[in-house]
């Protein structure tokens, strides 16, 4: 209970203090300490509450629902003088909306002043925690050294670090909130905490600060009507059940209440950024490098699914269920055709997520515990890897001052740490025995079992990864010329949160079986009464696969011995040992390779248009068959 | 014991039948093109003599990609034989492959960096129909271990008529044979010079040419599950698939990367993810 409170009101004390200091070295201080307690929160959650069943806690005073309906307002006021003043008079309606109706639900439930089981902690909580303390603390550490080079680099944005961190733990806190709160009224305001965070974060003053503040303001739309489901639903549900706690959602009965779930579920999809809503993920590229790894990979995005997932038992096999499947999976798709055009890195990065989540999503729609575990493991394995490949794409950024893939040739000679790093994070997301892999087997299983139909949306998605990622890799090893070793001047404060991330991919899938049984199973357990049973022989066969490449990095102790060095092949013309040859009329030239990108195959207007056309289809028809 | 000794027995087996096939391969396509052709046991005196050439290399490091490449190929090769799950067969050829790829690009030089990319759209035209096919004969008997889909009682071709059509049609990738021999090609009118392979010699390129062995061993072997109920029909299948394709490798011109990909990718969805599609309803 106190822990619960102190993950939740810890990172708001820390945002408060960081407010008010000054001084960059205390600041820095202050920082690392509030990520160490917090992911040492975390970590004793989990110690603590593991052997427990479910935990509900009764806050017994009415101030904490008091205190947030007047930040609501608050907010809500904020809100909708920023539409006002911006002219994004979308965000003014939508607010307002939502205020009306919290102002009637909050207050007819301070009226009724029943005891509440507001926050709980079950199995799925501690890994979202988990992953929440450490990834999001990792990041707040990063996030110290980068923004100071930010603005070294950027001399002519306002230096608005503090307000920067302020959001960044307040955002934090809202995640743990959200998590942790079983009022449904509770989730919702953590859930509005996220869509304001996400809003400063994303325009947090750019390079461009036009583009910023639309990709911010965009964002803040589409969350607002995500929010706005949110609301509806539980007015729906308080007004039938009279209750406004999630786990009575559970044991309602089914069909009379599909259509909160199916609202709640809209404003998990949009916040998941699946199609038809992606694009608001695609403007927070704009933001520095830390805030679209909080958002992409360890926090908000993931808050999406984790709605999803906790209705999972009224999704499975469910007519609502099917429909958000089909919309994960075509999302997967059409995410992952889109990114094969892409040479921005960070543009690959954020559409590998929004397929990922996709994948999340397909499988929560499923609901069976098969498709649990795959969706519970594809969370934990995306969460670390995608947020150290945007750690790395930060710092190669800073180096390189581009985060084209055409521009990372040569990585392994001019950042030989940050570029392996970068490889681990690429192999993981799509190489056996690497985390993604045996989660996309598993989906695969299930999806068989389920509906074999399903498959042809993975079968072919996960071809097109293979593409860019392999791509990606290839590009990282190839070698120009000789370039110089650029990695001198990134300091410890970066170098640690990468280390470890890397560290933790390599040990999430060394440890597998491990993270199955320990955090895994027993969510599922819990959620259905019995475990899945994954073929042991499998693991054992994915295990030493693992080893195999394990023994690749081995493999480089004694190269370089029984060759000989020559240059390259170029037509018999070569010019000197480098990749200088003599063309045609016998000037010296250099060779130059560059990557296929079918951008007119695989375009990403047409994609895009086509894609959010067919899943807004999906959506209506979603809401469709939980209404009837 | 006897499990595991029949595996290593095949396992040893496979490169010699691999290499005689693709004797065979080039004496047949010699005669198709009026020449008297290389003995049968050329392939074997090839990879010896490469064996004890120099080892010549751009990046000192680009061989062990392909030590790797040839590793994973074999731990394929033990999978399927040991008669385990199809999916992980799929997976660990597609890990095989990337080590390949990545030594390619790791040669940095222009042509096989060409030929990797060519190779890396060309693995991309080909997956699909693989998995489609282990996800079809899944639904037939009910699992993915090569063992139980083997000895299911009834040819699964009768079940899976599309998905062996796009199994087939996908081949001449995995066989590297005209109209698919994009990335690197066994004929003299490559315009990658030798692609993929271009800046790989010795040890290397005897260790690519085993990998592709096993590859055309694997792929066999994977079409004889079509029509395992038979084992003597199931052999005699593949081994024809397999001239037909040398037939379809000599008779057609090489074909653009639009049109590899474009051609794979409509045959497999929709005759393979057809098949499934039908199959998937008449179950219900």
């Amino acid at each position: 209970m106190y822990l619960i409170i102190f993950l939740i009101v810890f990172p708001v004390f820390i945002a408060i203090v960081l407010l008010s200091v000054k001084n960059d070295r205390i600041k820095s201080c202050i920082i690392q300490a509030a990520a160490l307690l917090i992911s040492l929160g975390a970590v004793m959650l989990f110690v603590l509450s593991y052997h427990h069943d479910i935990q509900y806690y009764t806050i017994r005073t009415s101030i904490p629902d008091k205190a947030m309906f007047v930040f609501e307002l608050l907010l809500a006021a904020y809100m909708f003088y920023l539409g006002l003043r911006f002219k994004k008079y979308r965000v003014s309606i939508l607010i307002s909306a939502q205020a009306l109706i919290m102002i009637f639900l909050r207050s007819s439930v301070l009226k009724r002043a029943s005891l509440i089981d507001s926050l709980f902690i079950d199995k799925l909580t501690i890994i979202m925690s988990l992953i929440i303390g450490l990834v999001g603390s990792l990041i707040a550490v990063y996030s110290i050294a980068y923004m100071r080079d930010y603005h070294a680099l950027y001399k002519g944005l306002k230096d608005n670090r503090r307000f920067y961190f302020f959001v960044i733990f307040i955002f934090l806190s809202a995640m743990f909130g959200l998590v942790l709160s079983n009022s449904l009224l509770w989730i919702y305001f953590f859930w509005e905490i996220t869509t304001l965070s996400s809003f400063f974060l994303i325009g947090y003053s750019n390079i461009n600060a036009r583009e910023a503040r639309r990709n911010a303001f965009r964002a803040l739309e589409v969350n607002l009507l995500g929010g706005l489901a949110f609301a509806l639903a539980i007015f729906y549900f308080y007004s039938r059940a009279g209750t406004i706690e999630m786990d009575d959602l559970f044991t309602m009965k089914k069909a009379a209440m599909m259509l909160p779930v199916a609202l709640i579920c809209f404003a998990g999809l949009i916040k998941s950024a699946q199609l038809p809503f992606s694009s608001w993920l695609l403007g927070a590229m704009a933001a520095p490098t830390p805030v679209s790894a909080l958002l992409h990979s360890s926090t908000m995005v993931k808050a999406g699914v984790y709605i999803i997932l906790r209705f999972v038992l009224m999704l499975q096999s469910s007519q609502l269920g099917f429909f958000i499947s089909l919309i994960g999976g075509f999302t997967f798709l059409t995410a992952s055709f889109i990114a094969i055009p892409q040479s921005d890195s960070k543009k690959v990065l954020a559409y590998s997520t929004i397929a990922n989540l996709g994948l999340i999503a397909l499988c929560a729609g499923i609901g069976t515990c098969e498709a649990v575990w795959a969706a519970a493991l594809l969370i934990i394995f995306h969460a670390i890897t995608k947020s150290l490949l945007f750690l790395c794409v930060g710092v190669i950024q800073d180096k390189l001052n581009s985060r084209d893939i055409e521009d990372m040739s040569g990585l392994i000679v001019t950042m030989p740490k940050i570029s392996i790093m970068v490889q681990v994070g690429i192999a993981g997301m799509f190489l056996a025995p690497f985390g993604m892999l045996i989660s996309k087997w598993a989906v695969l299983r299930v999806m068989v079992d389920y509906n074999p139909v399903f498959s042809i949306f993975i079968v072919f998605g996960s071809a097109a990864m293979i593409f860019f990622w392999v791509k990606w890799l290839g590009m990282l090893i190839v070698v120009k010329g000789e370039p110089q070793n650029m990695e001198k001047g990134i300091g410890s404060v970066i170098w640690g949160p990468l280390f470890i991330l890397t560290a933790l991919t390599i040990a999430s899938v060394a440890f597998l079986p491990v993270i199955s049984k320990v955090l895994i199973e027993p969510i599922i357990l819990e959620i259905y009464g019995q475990t899945v049973d994954i073929s042991h022989s499998n693991i054992i066969i994915m295990f030493t696969m693992m080893g195999l490449i394990m023994l690749f990095p081995l493999a480089f102790l004694g190269h370089g011995r029984w060759v000989k060095v020559v240059g390259p092949y170029l037509g018999g013309a070569n010019a000197g040992e480098g990749g200088a040859f003599y063309a045609s009329l016998g000037q010296v030239k250099n060779m130059e390779m560059k990557s296929y990108y079918p951008e007119k195959y695989f375009s990403e207007t047409v994609l895009f248009r086509i894609g959010a056309a067919i899943a807004l289809v999906l959506i209506l028809a979603m809401f469709a068959v939980a209404a009837l | 014991m006897n499990n595991l000794s029949k595996v290593l027995l095949y396992l040893a087996l496979s490169p010699l039948a691999g290499g005689l096939i693709y004797g065979l391969d080039r004496k047949f396509t010699a005669r198709l093109q009026g020449r008297v052709g290389p003995p049968i046991w050329q392939p074997y005196l090839d990879v010896l003599k490469l064996f004890h050439k120099e080892t010549l290399v751009v990046r000192k490091s680009q061989n062990i990609y392909i030590m790797f490449y040839l590793i994973f190929m074999i731990f394929s090769a033990v999978l399927f034989f040991a008669g385990e799950n199809l999916l992980l067969v799929i997976f660990a050829l597609t890990i095989a492959g990337v080590f390949f790829v990545l030594g390619a690009f790791k040669a940095s030089s222009p042509y096989s960096f060409t030929g990797a990319q060519r190779e890396v759209i060309q693995m991309m035209s080909s997956e699909p129909a693989l998995f489609l096919s282990a996800i079809g004969m899944y639904m037939i008997t009910g699992s993915f271990y090569i063992s139980r889909i083997a000895s299911f009682g009834e040819p699964l071709a009768l079940y899976l008529p599309g998905l062996l059509f796009s199994f087939i049609y996908i081949l001449p990738i995995k066989f590297r044979k005209s109209p698919f021999d994009l990335s690197t090609s066994s004929h003299a009118h490559q315009e990658l010079v030798k692609g993929l392979t271009t800046d790989f010699s010795g040890r290397a390129l005897a260790m690519i040419e085993i990998g592709h062995w096993l590859e055309i061993i694997l792929m066999l072997g994977f079409s004889w599950l079509f029509f395992a109920a038979n084992i003597f029909l199931g052999a005699g299948v593949s081994l024809l698939i397999y001239f037909f394709t040398v037939l379809v490798d000599n008779t057609f011109a090489r074909l653009k990367w639009q049109m590899t990909l474009g051609s794979c990718w409509l045959v497999t969805f929709i005759l393979g993810a057809g098949n499934i599609v039908v199959l998937h309803l008449i179950k219900r």
